[in-house]
Protein backbone atom coordinates (compact mmCIF):
# COMPACT_ATOMS: atom_id res chain seq x y z
CA UNK A 1 0.00 0.00 0.00
CA UNK A 2 1.16 3.42 -1.19
CA UNK A 3 0.47 5.62 1.83
CA UNK A 4 2.81 8.48 0.40
CA UNK A 5 0.52 8.67 -2.58
CA UNK A 6 -2.35 9.66 -0.57
CA UNK A 7 -0.96 12.93 0.28
CA UNK A 8 -2.16 16.11 -0.80
CA UNK A 9 0.10 17.72 -3.87
CA UNK A 10 -0.06 21.09 -5.41
CA UNK A 11 -1.10 20.97 -9.23
CA UNK A 12 1.85 20.44 -11.77
CA UNK A 13 2.58 23.53 -13.25
CA UNK A 14 2.66 21.76 -16.97
CA UNK A 15 0.88 24.08 -19.12
CA UNK A 16 1.06 24.86 -22.90
CA UNK A 17 1.81 28.69 -22.14
CA UNK A 18 4.58 28.10 -20.34
CA UNK A 19 6.06 25.12 -22.72
CA UNK A 20 6.11 27.52 -25.21
CA UNK A 21 7.72 30.37 -23.05
CA UNK A 22 10.66 28.44 -22.07
CA UNK A 23 13.67 29.07 -24.28
CA UNK A 24 14.71 26.02 -25.47
CA UNK A 25 18.46 26.14 -26.50
CA UNK A 26 17.18 24.63 -30.07
CA UNK A 27 13.56 25.23 -32.22
CA UNK A 28 11.77 22.76 -32.67
CA UNK A 29 11.32 23.45 -36.47
CA UNK A 30 15.37 23.55 -37.06
CA UNK A 31 15.44 19.84 -35.43
CA UNK A 32 13.01 18.62 -37.72
CA UNK A 33 14.89 20.47 -40.75
CA UNK A 34 18.28 19.03 -39.94
CA UNK A 35 19.41 15.66 -40.29
CA UNK A 36 22.34 15.16 -38.00
CA UNK A 37 22.81 11.57 -37.36
CA UNK A 38 23.40 12.67 -33.14
CA UNK A 39 19.67 14.45 -33.47
CA UNK A 40 18.46 11.65 -34.90
CA UNK A 41 20.34 10.09 -32.23
CA UNK A 42 18.06 12.01 -29.70
CA UNK A 43 15.26 11.11 -31.43
CA UNK A 44 15.59 7.79 -30.94
CA UNK A 45 16.94 7.62 -26.98
CA UNK A 46 13.17 7.56 -25.68
CA UNK A 47 12.33 4.67 -27.84
CA UNK A 48 16.16 3.02 -27.58
CA UNK A 49 16.72 3.50 -23.91
CA UNK A 50 13.67 1.46 -22.29
CA UNK A 51 14.54 -0.86 -24.81
CA UNK A 52 17.68 -1.91 -24.07
CA UNK A 53 16.30 -1.85 -20.21
CA UNK A 54 14.06 -4.44 -21.24
CA UNK A 55 16.22 -6.57 -22.97
CA UNK A 56 18.53 -6.33 -19.77
CA UNK A 57 15.76 -7.43 -17.63
CA UNK A 58 15.23 -10.09 -19.73
CA UNK A 59 18.64 -11.79 -19.97
CA UNK A 60 18.56 -11.45 -16.25
CA UNK A 61 15.42 -13.27 -15.78
CA UNK A 62 16.77 -16.20 -18.19
CA UNK A 63 19.81 -16.34 -16.32
CA UNK A 64 18.69 -16.12 -12.77
CA UNK A 65 15.98 -18.92 -13.76
CA UNK A 66 18.40 -20.73 -15.39
CA UNK A 67 21.28 -20.71 -12.75
CA UNK A 68 19.00 -20.70 -9.00
CA UNK A 69 15.48 -20.61 -9.45
CA UNK A 70 14.35 -23.48 -12.16
CA UNK A 71 10.67 -23.69 -10.34
CA UNK A 72 10.00 -20.07 -11.89
CA UNK A 73 9.25 -20.27 -15.71
CA UNK A 74 10.97 -18.76 -17.97
CA UNK A 75 10.85 -15.63 -20.75
CA UNK A 76 9.47 -18.56 -23.13
CA UNK A 77 6.77 -20.11 -20.98
CA UNK A 78 5.52 -16.87 -20.25
CA UNK A 79 5.66 -15.55 -23.80
CA UNK A 80 3.50 -18.51 -24.85
CA UNK A 81 0.94 -18.35 -21.88
CA UNK A 82 0.81 -14.64 -22.92
CA UNK A 83 -0.17 -15.96 -26.65
CA UNK A 84 -2.59 -18.57 -25.29
CA UNK A 85 -4.49 -15.82 -22.94
CA UNK A 86 -4.67 -12.71 -25.52
CA UNK A 87 -5.54 -15.60 -28.45
CA UNK A 88 -9.12 -15.97 -26.73
CA UNK A 89 -9.31 -12.85 -23.95
CA UNK A 90 -13.13 -13.03 -23.85
CA UNK A 91 -14.42 -16.76 -23.50
CA UNK A 92 -16.77 -17.78 -21.38
CA UNK A 93 -16.84 -21.16 -19.76
CA UNK A 94 -18.75 -20.21 -16.53
CA UNK A 95 -18.99 -17.74 -13.99
CA UNK A 96 -15.78 -18.87 -12.41
CA UNK A 97 -13.76 -18.79 -15.72
CA UNK A 98 -13.76 -16.16 -18.35
CA UNK A 99 -11.31 -14.17 -20.26
CA UNK A 100 -8.76 -12.20 -19.12
CA UNK A 101 -10.43 -9.04 -20.92
CA UNK A 102 -13.28 -9.99 -18.60
CA UNK A 103 -11.66 -10.40 -15.61
CA UNK A 104 -9.57 -6.89 -16.31
CA UNK A 105 -12.95 -5.01 -16.83
CA UNK A 106 -15.03 -6.09 -13.76
CA UNK A 107 -11.83 -4.89 -11.70
CA UNK A 108 -12.00 -1.87 -13.50
CA UNK A 109 -15.62 -1.48 -13.48
CA UNK A 110 -15.15 -2.28 -9.42
CA UNK A 111 -12.82 0.89 -9.58
CA UNK A 112 -14.72 3.58 -11.47
CA UNK A 113 -18.15 2.75 -9.18
CA UNK A 114 -16.04 3.05 -6.11
CA UNK A 115 -14.12 6.33 -7.54
CA UNK A 116 -17.06 8.14 -8.98
CA UNK A 117 -18.83 7.47 -5.55
CA UNK A 118 -15.68 8.79 -3.67
CA UNK A 119 -15.96 11.55 -5.91
CA UNK A 120 -19.88 12.45 -5.66
CA UNK A 121 -19.13 12.62 -1.55
CA UNK A 122 -15.74 13.55 -1.50
CA UNK A 123 -15.82 16.62 -3.43
CA UNK A 124 -18.86 18.30 -1.54
CA UNK A 125 -17.33 17.16 1.97
CA UNK A 126 -14.10 18.50 0.70
CA UNK A 127 -15.65 22.25 -0.41
CA UNK A 128 -17.51 22.38 3.07
CA UNK A 129 -14.28 21.11 4.61
CA UNK A 130 -12.12 24.03 2.92
CA UNK A 131 -14.53 26.45 3.03
CA UNK A 132 -15.77 26.51 6.39
CA UNK A 133 -14.11 26.23 9.28
CA UNK A 134 -16.55 24.76 11.97
CA UNK A 135 -17.05 22.16 9.45
CA UNK A 136 -12.85 21.81 9.28
CA UNK A 137 -12.33 21.74 12.75
CA UNK A 138 -15.27 19.05 13.68
CA UNK A 139 -14.32 16.58 10.81
CA UNK A 140 -10.55 17.14 10.29
CA UNK A 141 -9.42 14.95 13.44
CA UNK A 142 -11.92 11.87 12.46
CA UNK A 143 -10.21 12.18 8.30
CA UNK A 144 -6.48 12.22 10.14
CA UNK A 145 -7.60 8.68 11.98
CA UNK A 146 -9.08 7.19 9.22
CA UNK A 147 -6.18 8.19 6.01
CA UNK A 148 -3.60 6.27 6.93
CA UNK A 149 -5.94 2.80 7.49
CA UNK A 150 -5.10 0.74 4.66
CA UNK A 151 -8.83 0.31 2.48
CA UNK A 152 -8.72 -3.48 2.81
CA UNK A 153 -8.63 -3.12 6.60
CA UNK A 154 -12.27 -1.70 5.65
CA UNK A 155 -13.00 -5.04 3.71
CA UNK A 156 -14.77 -7.29 6.50
CA UNK A 157 -16.86 -4.63 7.38
CA UNK A 158 -17.81 -3.85 3.79
CA UNK A 159 -18.62 -7.57 3.53
CA UNK A 160 -20.41 -8.17 7.13
CA UNK A 161 -22.57 -5.09 6.35
CA UNK A 162 -23.36 -5.92 2.57
CA UNK A 163 -22.98 -9.40 2.61
CA UNK A 164 -22.21 -9.84 -1.27
CA UNK A 165 -18.45 -9.40 -2.84
CA UNK A 166 -19.09 -7.03 -5.40
CA UNK A 167 -20.48 -4.14 -3.34
CA UNK A 168 -17.68 -4.47 -0.35
CA UNK A 169 -14.76 -4.48 -3.08
CA UNK A 170 -16.91 -1.20 -4.16
CA UNK A 171 -16.50 0.11 -0.72
CA UNK A 172 -13.20 -0.69 -0.35
CA UNK A 173 -12.35 1.35 -3.67
CA UNK A 174 -14.61 3.95 -2.05
CA UNK A 175 -12.98 4.32 0.87
CA UNK A 176 -8.98 4.36 -0.78
CA UNK A 177 -10.39 7.05 -3.07
CA UNK A 178 -11.83 9.30 -0.55
CA UNK A 179 -9.40 10.80 1.15
CA UNK A 180 -7.28 12.44 -0.90
CA UNK A 181 -10.30 14.06 -3.11
CA UNK A 182 -11.67 15.18 0.45
CA UNK A 183 -8.10 16.99 1.37
CA UNK A 184 -7.41 18.17 -2.60
CA UNK A 185 -10.28 19.42 -3.08
CA UNK A 186 -10.23 21.10 0.42
CA UNK A 187 -6.70 22.65 -0.36
CA UNK A 188 -7.66 24.00 -3.46
CA UNK A 189 -10.65 25.59 -1.74
CA UNK A 190 -8.43 27.08 0.88
CA UNK A 191 -5.74 28.47 -1.64
CA UNK A 192 -8.59 30.88 -3.74
CA UNK A 193 -6.91 34.17 -3.68
CA UNK A 194 -8.83 36.64 -1.52
CA UNK A 195 -8.49 38.69 -5.00
CA UNK A 196 -10.65 36.51 -6.72
CA UNK A 197 -13.37 36.63 -4.17
CA UNK A 198 -12.93 40.45 -4.02
CA UNK A 199 -13.84 40.35 -7.88
CA UNK A 200 -16.57 38.38 -7.29
CA UNK A 201 -17.94 40.88 -3.92
CA UNK A 202 -17.57 43.67 -6.83
CA UNK A 203 -19.61 41.87 -8.91
CA UNK A 204 -22.23 41.46 -6.06
CA UNK A 205 -22.12 37.26 -7.10
CA UNK A 206 -24.87 35.37 -5.06
CA UNK A 207 -23.60 32.17 -3.26
CA UNK A 208 -24.50 29.95 -6.78
CA UNK A 209 -22.77 32.17 -8.94
CA UNK A 210 -19.83 32.38 -6.28
CA UNK A 211 -19.29 28.30 -6.31
CA UNK A 212 -20.15 27.77 -9.91
CA UNK A 213 -18.17 30.58 -11.42
CA UNK A 214 -15.07 31.22 -8.81
CA UNK A 215 -15.06 28.02 -6.17
CA UNK A 216 -15.17 25.31 -8.88
CA UNK A 217 -12.89 26.48 -11.59
CA UNK A 218 -10.14 27.93 -8.88
CA UNK A 219 -10.62 24.78 -7.28
CA UNK A 220 -10.80 22.21 -10.39
CA UNK A 221 -7.10 21.47 -10.88
CA UNK A 222 -6.67 20.57 -7.34
CA UNK A 223 -9.53 18.79 -7.65
CA UNK A 224 -8.22 16.65 -10.45
CA UNK A 225 -5.03 15.98 -8.72
CA UNK A 226 -7.03 14.38 -5.99
CA UNK A 227 -8.78 12.50 -8.86
CA UNK A 228 -5.47 10.98 -10.51
CA UNK A 229 -4.15 9.93 -6.88
CA UNK A 230 -7.13 8.50 -6.24
CA UNK A 231 -7.76 6.90 -9.29
CA UNK A 232 -4.01 4.95 -8.98
CA UNK A 233 -3.96 3.99 -5.51
CA UNK A 234 -7.62 2.40 -6.35
CA UNK A 235 -6.37 0.48 -9.09
CA UNK A 236 -3.38 -0.89 -7.04
CA UNK A 237 -5.98 -1.72 -3.86
CA UNK A 238 -8.70 -3.59 -6.05
CA UNK A 239 -6.13 -6.77 -7.22
CA UNK A 240 -5.80 -6.79 -3.35
CA UNK A 241 -8.99 -6.96 -2.38
CA UNK A 242 -10.13 -9.38 -5.18
CA UNK A 243 -7.61 -11.77 -4.07
CA UNK A 244 -9.39 -11.74 -0.93
CA UNK A 245 -12.90 -11.81 -1.97
CA UNK A 246 -12.84 -14.24 -4.90
CA UNK A 247 -15.28 -15.01 -8.00
CA UNK A 248 -13.87 -13.04 -10.70
CA UNK A 249 -11.52 -9.80 -11.05
CA UNK A 250 -7.96 -9.41 -12.00
CA UNK A 251 -7.04 -9.97 -8.27
CA UNK A 252 -9.07 -13.04 -8.41
CA UNK A 253 -7.33 -14.08 -11.51
CA UNK A 254 -3.98 -13.93 -9.67
CA UNK A 255 -4.51 -16.28 -6.83
CA UNK A 256 -6.54 -18.58 -8.79
CA UNK A 257 -3.55 -18.82 -11.26
CA UNK A 258 -1.39 -19.49 -8.27
CA UNK A 259 -3.66 -22.22 -6.83
CA UNK A 260 -3.68 -24.14 -10.32
CA UNK A 261 0.13 -22.97 -9.76
CA UNK A 262 0.30 -21.39 -13.06
CA UNK A 263 3.08 -18.56 -12.74
CA UNK A 264 3.45 -17.85 -16.41
CA UNK A 265 -0.34 -16.34 -15.94
CA UNK A 266 0.32 -14.54 -13.06
CA UNK A 267 3.36 -12.72 -14.51
CA UNK A 268 1.19 -11.98 -17.67
CA UNK A 269 -1.26 -10.38 -15.17
CA UNK A 270 1.19 -8.18 -13.59
CA UNK A 271 2.19 -7.09 -16.81
CA UNK A 272 -1.81 -5.94 -17.79
CA UNK A 273 -1.85 -4.61 -14.05
CA UNK A 274 0.70 -2.34 -15.33
CA UNK A 275 -0.26 -1.16 -18.09
CA UNK A 276 -4.25 -0.88 -17.74
CA UNK A 277 -2.38 1.28 -14.54
CA UNK A 278 -0.32 3.52 -17.45
CA UNK A 279 -3.80 3.57 -19.03
CA UNK A 280 -5.77 5.33 -16.13
CA UNK A 281 -2.86 7.26 -15.37
CA UNK A 282 -2.48 9.07 -18.41
CA UNK A 283 -6.25 9.72 -18.57
CA UNK A 284 -6.39 11.41 -15.47
CA UNK A 285 -3.18 13.17 -16.05
CA UNK A 286 -4.71 13.60 -19.54
CA UNK A 287 -8.09 15.42 -18.25
CA UNK A 288 -5.93 17.30 -15.22
CA UNK A 289 -4.00 19.09 -17.90
CA UNK A 290 -6.25 19.92 -19.92
CA UNK A 291 -8.18 22.09 -16.99
CA UNK A 292 -4.91 23.58 -14.98
CA UNK A 293 -4.63 26.89 -15.64
CA UNK A 294 -1.43 27.39 -13.09
CA UNK A 295 0.24 28.45 -15.80
CA UNK A 296 3.07 31.06 -15.58
CA UNK A 297 3.08 32.32 -11.58
CA UNK A 298 4.29 35.64 -10.66
CA UNK B 1 -13.53 73.94 -13.24
CA UNK B 2 -16.82 74.15 -13.92
CA UNK B 3 -19.64 73.76 -11.52
CA UNK B 4 -20.50 69.89 -11.71
CA UNK B 5 -22.64 67.60 -9.05
CA UNK B 6 -20.80 66.16 -6.05
CA UNK B 7 -21.07 62.03 -6.68
CA UNK B 8 -19.06 61.39 -3.82
CA UNK B 9 -18.92 62.24 -0.31
CA UNK B 10 -16.50 60.78 2.26
CA UNK B 11 -17.78 61.95 6.07
CA UNK B 12 -15.64 61.40 9.45
CA UNK B 13 -14.55 58.16 7.66
CA UNK B 14 -12.62 56.22 10.55
CA UNK B 15 -10.97 52.83 10.34
CA UNK B 16 -10.28 50.57 13.40
CA UNK B 17 -8.68 46.97 12.87
CA UNK B 18 -8.65 44.72 15.50
CA UNK B 19 -5.17 42.80 15.44
CA UNK B 20 -3.88 40.11 17.85
CA UNK B 21 -2.04 42.75 19.54
CA UNK B 22 -4.87 44.87 20.12
CA UNK B 23 -6.82 47.39 17.80
CA UNK B 24 -4.93 49.59 15.41
CA UNK B 25 -6.48 52.52 14.52
CA UNK B 26 -5.61 53.08 10.12
CA UNK B 27 -7.65 56.21 9.77
CA UNK B 28 -9.48 58.69 11.40
CA UNK B 29 -12.06 61.52 10.35
CA UNK B 30 -11.67 61.48 6.57
CA UNK B 31 -13.30 64.14 4.94
CA UNK B 32 -13.78 64.31 0.97
CA UNK B 33 -16.27 65.41 -1.86
CA UNK B 34 -15.50 63.84 -4.73
CA UNK B 35 -17.30 65.99 -8.21
CA UNK B 36 -18.31 63.94 -11.34
CA UNK B 37 -16.06 63.42 -14.15
CA UNK B 38 -13.35 64.25 -11.49
CA UNK B 39 -9.78 62.36 -11.44
CA UNK B 40 -8.69 62.15 -7.80
CA UNK B 41 -5.90 60.71 -6.64
CA UNK B 42 -4.57 60.11 -3.19
CA UNK B 43 -0.97 59.51 -2.64
CA UNK B 44 1.22 58.81 0.87
CA UNK B 45 3.66 56.97 2.35
CA UNK B 46 3.37 53.37 2.29
CA UNK B 47 0.80 52.37 5.15
CA UNK B 48 -0.40 55.22 5.54
CA UNK B 49 -3.90 53.98 4.97
CA UNK B 50 -4.67 54.69 1.54
CA UNK B 51 -5.36 51.14 0.03
CA UNK B 52 -7.84 50.77 3.07
CA UNK B 53 -9.31 54.11 2.07
CA UNK B 54 -9.96 52.63 -1.33
CA UNK B 55 -11.20 49.65 -0.02
CA UNK B 56 -13.80 51.44 2.32
CA UNK B 57 -15.07 53.52 -0.34
CA UNK B 58 -15.36 49.62 -2.80
CA UNK B 59 -17.14 48.39 0.84
CA UNK B 60 -14.83 45.68 0.79
CA UNK B 61 -13.99 46.74 3.80
CA UNK B 62 -17.00 48.43 6.90
CA UNK B 63 -16.13 51.61 8.10
CA UNK B 64 -15.86 51.93 12.28
CA UNK B 65 -16.39 55.31 12.11
CA UNK B 66 -18.58 58.06 9.56
CA UNK B 67 -19.52 56.61 6.27
CA UNK B 68 -19.04 56.77 2.45
CA UNK B 69 -22.11 58.18 0.35
CA UNK B 70 -22.27 57.64 -3.63
CA UNK B 71 -24.92 60.00 -4.70
CA UNK B 72 -25.95 60.37 -1.49
CA UNK B 73 -26.63 56.82 -0.57
CA UNK B 74 -24.64 54.93 2.65
CA UNK B 75 -22.35 52.56 0.85
CA UNK B 76 -22.73 49.16 2.80
CA UNK B 77 -20.99 46.96 0.92
CA UNK B 78 -19.27 46.07 -2.58
CA UNK B 79 -20.46 46.85 -5.75
CA UNK B 80 -20.42 47.05 -9.66
CA UNK B 81 -21.24 50.84 -9.49
CA UNK B 82 -18.17 51.18 -7.44
CA UNK B 83 -15.87 48.96 -9.95
CA UNK B 84 -12.55 48.26 -8.65
CA UNK B 85 -9.19 47.86 -10.55
CA UNK B 86 -6.78 46.08 -8.07
CA UNK B 87 -2.88 46.18 -7.86
CA UNK B 88 -1.99 43.02 -9.10
CA UNK B 89 -4.98 42.55 -11.79
CA UNK B 90 -6.30 39.42 -10.05
CA UNK B 91 -7.80 38.06 -13.49
CA UNK B 92 -9.14 34.99 -13.04
CA UNK B 93 -6.58 32.26 -15.07
CA UNK B 94 -9.17 29.95 -15.82
CA UNK B 95 -11.01 32.44 -18.35
CA UNK B 96 -9.82 33.84 -21.51
CA UNK B 97 -9.20 38.09 -21.86
CA UNK B 98 -12.60 38.18 -23.70
CA UNK B 99 -13.83 35.76 -20.40
CA UNK B 100 -12.72 37.92 -18.18
CA UNK B 101 -14.47 40.89 -19.57
CA UNK B 102 -17.53 38.71 -20.31
CA UNK B 103 -18.13 37.61 -16.80
CA UNK B 104 -18.65 41.00 -15.15
CA UNK B 105 -20.97 42.51 -18.49
CA UNK B 106 -23.08 38.84 -18.10
CA UNK B 107 -22.88 39.97 -14.24
CA UNK B 108 -24.07 43.38 -14.80
CA UNK B 109 -26.25 43.41 -18.12
CA UNK B 110 -27.26 40.24 -17.44
CA UNK B 111 -31.29 41.21 -17.35
CA UNK B 112 -31.08 44.07 -19.30
CA UNK B 113 -29.08 43.42 -22.55
CA UNK B 114 -29.16 40.69 -25.48
CA UNK B 115 -26.68 38.01 -25.48
CA UNK B 116 -25.32 40.18 -28.85
CA UNK B 117 -25.16 43.22 -27.30
CA UNK B 118 -23.14 42.01 -24.45
CA UNK B 119 -20.73 40.21 -26.65
CA UNK B 120 -20.59 43.75 -28.60
CA UNK B 121 -20.09 45.92 -25.19
CA UNK B 122 -17.61 42.94 -24.25
CA UNK B 123 -15.82 43.65 -27.13
CA UNK B 124 -15.80 47.34 -27.39
CA UNK B 125 -14.46 47.74 -24.07
CA UNK B 126 -11.74 45.06 -24.94
CA UNK B 127 -10.84 47.38 -28.13
CA UNK B 128 -10.60 50.88 -25.81
CA UNK B 129 -7.85 49.63 -23.62
CA UNK B 130 -6.15 48.06 -27.58
CA UNK B 131 -6.43 44.65 -26.36
CA UNK B 132 -9.15 43.48 -28.81
CA UNK B 133 -6.16 41.63 -30.08
CA UNK B 134 -5.87 39.06 -27.18
CA UNK B 135 -9.16 38.55 -26.61
CA UNK B 136 -8.92 34.92 -26.74
CA UNK B 137 -5.87 34.67 -24.88
CA UNK B 138 -5.06 33.50 -21.44
CA UNK B 139 -4.06 35.63 -18.28
CA UNK B 140 -1.13 33.61 -18.36
CA UNK B 141 0.12 34.34 -21.82
CA UNK B 142 -0.05 37.87 -22.10
CA UNK B 143 2.44 40.74 -20.03
CA UNK B 144 1.64 42.31 -16.80
CA UNK B 145 1.07 45.72 -18.53
CA UNK B 146 -1.75 43.77 -21.05
CA UNK B 147 -3.35 41.95 -17.64
CA UNK B 148 -3.79 45.49 -15.78
CA UNK B 149 -5.22 46.95 -19.50
CA UNK B 150 -7.96 44.22 -19.03
CA UNK B 151 -8.30 44.49 -15.34
CA UNK B 152 -9.24 48.57 -16.58
CA UNK B 153 -11.35 46.98 -19.56
CA UNK B 154 -13.45 44.72 -16.89
CA UNK B 155 -13.92 47.38 -14.30
CA UNK B 156 -15.04 49.90 -17.37
CA UNK B 157 -17.44 47.16 -18.80
CA UNK B 158 -19.46 47.27 -15.14
CA UNK B 159 -20.06 51.26 -16.57
CA UNK B 160 -19.27 52.07 -12.69
CA UNK B 161 -20.24 55.56 -11.47
CA UNK B 162 -16.80 55.82 -9.79
CA UNK B 163 -13.67 53.94 -11.06
CA UNK B 164 -11.70 53.06 -8.05
CA UNK B 165 -7.93 52.07 -8.92
CA UNK B 166 -5.67 50.79 -6.57
CA UNK B 167 -1.72 51.44 -7.36
CA UNK B 168 -3.19 50.00 -10.86
CA UNK B 169 0.72 50.26 -12.45
CA UNK B 170 2.83 49.66 -9.14
CA UNK B 171 3.86 45.98 -10.54
CA UNK B 172 4.84 47.82 -13.72
CA UNK B 173 8.13 48.81 -15.35
CA UNK B 174 8.53 52.18 -16.22
CA UNK B 175 7.91 52.49 -19.93
CA UNK B 176 4.68 50.37 -19.55
CA UNK B 177 3.54 52.33 -17.05
CA UNK B 178 3.87 55.41 -19.38
CA UNK B 179 1.74 53.53 -21.91
CA UNK B 180 -0.99 52.41 -19.45
CA UNK B 181 -1.07 56.32 -17.87
CA UNK B 182 -1.28 57.60 -21.25
CA UNK B 183 -4.13 55.01 -22.23
CA UNK B 184 -5.86 55.79 -18.90
CA UNK B 185 -5.78 59.44 -19.21
CA UNK B 186 -7.24 58.86 -22.96
CA UNK B 187 -10.35 56.80 -21.76
CA UNK B 188 -11.01 59.25 -19.36
CA UNK B 189 -11.18 62.08 -21.20
CA UNK B 190 -13.15 60.12 -23.69
CA UNK B 191 -15.85 58.79 -20.91
CA UNK B 192 -15.83 61.25 -18.50
CA UNK B 193 -15.97 59.15 -15.26
CA UNK B 194 -15.01 59.96 -11.73
CA UNK B 195 -11.92 58.46 -11.45
CA UNK B 196 -10.48 57.78 -8.05
CA UNK B 197 -6.64 56.54 -7.88
CA UNK B 198 -4.27 55.36 -5.20
CA UNK B 199 -0.33 55.85 -5.93
CA UNK B 200 2.77 56.71 -4.68
CA UNK B 201 4.31 57.88 -7.73
CA UNK B 202 4.48 62.26 -7.36
CA UNK B 203 4.69 62.20 -11.45
CA UNK B 204 1.79 60.13 -12.25
CA UNK B 205 -0.57 61.89 -9.34
CA UNK B 206 0.56 65.24 -11.31
CA UNK B 207 -0.13 63.89 -14.32
CA UNK B 208 -3.42 61.96 -14.43
CA UNK B 209 -4.88 64.08 -11.60
CA UNK B 210 -7.88 67.40 -11.01
CA UNK B 211 -6.76 66.92 -7.62
CA UNK B 212 -4.27 65.43 -5.26
CA UNK B 213 -5.25 64.13 -1.62
CA UNK B 214 -2.19 64.03 0.36
CA UNK B 215 -2.37 61.68 3.27
CA UNK B 216 -0.44 61.99 6.72
CA UNK B 217 1.12 58.93 8.06
CA UNK B 218 -0.50 55.97 9.97
CA UNK B 219 -1.53 55.32 12.55
CA UNK B 220 -4.84 57.62 12.62
CA UNK B 221 -3.65 58.88 8.90
CA UNK B 222 -5.81 61.24 8.00
CA UNK B 223 -5.80 64.05 4.65
CA UNK B 224 -2.93 66.05 5.32
CA UNK B 225 -3.55 68.35 1.98
CA UNK B 226 -5.39 68.93 -1.15
CA UNK B 227 -4.00 70.44 -3.93
CA UNK B 228 -5.37 71.42 -7.28
CA UNK B 229 -4.03 70.88 -10.24
CA UNK B 230 -4.93 73.32 -12.50
CA UNK B 231 -3.27 72.14 -15.79
CA UNK B 232 -5.42 72.00 -19.06
CA UNK B 233 -6.52 69.30 -20.68
CA UNK B 234 -5.64 66.92 -22.72
CA UNK B 235 -2.22 66.91 -21.23
CA UNK B 236 1.13 65.12 -22.87
CA UNK B 237 3.94 64.20 -20.82
CA UNK B 238 6.95 65.17 -22.68
CA UNK B 239 5.38 68.98 -22.83
CA UNK B 240 4.71 69.31 -18.86
CA UNK B 241 8.60 69.12 -18.14
CA UNK B 242 8.89 72.51 -18.36
CA UNK B 243 5.25 73.83 -17.32
CA UNK B 244 4.95 76.00 -14.25
CA UNK B 245 1.88 74.55 -13.00
CA UNK B 246 3.15 70.99 -13.29
CA UNK B 247 6.65 71.92 -11.10
CA UNK B 248 4.49 73.90 -9.02
CA UNK B 249 1.90 70.63 -8.57
CA UNK B 250 5.06 68.45 -8.42
CA UNK B 251 7.29 69.97 -5.89
CA UNK B 252 3.93 71.03 -3.08
CA UNK B 253 3.33 66.71 -3.45
CA UNK B 254 6.99 66.24 -2.64
CA UNK B 255 7.31 68.82 -0.22
CA UNK B 256 4.63 67.36 1.78
CA UNK B 257 5.84 63.75 1.40
CA UNK B 258 9.64 65.12 2.56
CA UNK B 259 7.63 66.96 5.61
CA UNK B 260 5.58 63.60 6.27
CA UNK B 261 8.30 61.26 5.89
CA UNK B 262 9.38 58.89 8.77
CA UNK B 263 12.66 57.77 10.47
CA UNK B 264 11.58 54.57 9.76
CA UNK B 265 10.74 54.86 6.38
CA UNK B 266 13.97 56.81 5.12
Amino acid sequence: MKTAALAIVEPMEESPAEMRETHEPVPPERETMRHEPSRLGNALRPVLLPAITFALVLLGWTIMQAAFVPAFPDVPAVWNKAVEIFSDPFYVYGPNDMGIAWQVMYSLGRVLAGFFLALAVGIPAGFLIGANKTFEQAWMPLIAILRPVSPLAWLPIGLLVFRAVDPSAIFVIFITSIWPVILNTAAGVKAIPQDYLNVARVLNFNRREMVTKIYVPATLPYMLTGMQLSLGTAWMVIVAAEMLTGGIGIGFYIWDEWNNLSVPSIIVAIVIIGCVGIMLETGMGFVRRRYDYTGKKE
Amino acid sequence: MTERNQILRISKLGKTFDTRSGSFEALRDVDLSIHEGEFVSVIGHSGCGKSTLLNLVAGLEMATLGGVFLEGRLVDGPGPERAVVFQNHSLLPWLTVYGNVRLAVDKVFGGRKTSAERDGWTREMLDLVNMAHAAEKRPSEISGGMKQRVGIARALAMEPKVLLLDEPFGALDALTRAQLQDSVMEIHARLGNTVVMITHDVDEAVLLSDRIVMMSNGPAAGIGEIHDVALPRPRRRLELGENADYLAARSAVMRFLTRNRTDKAA
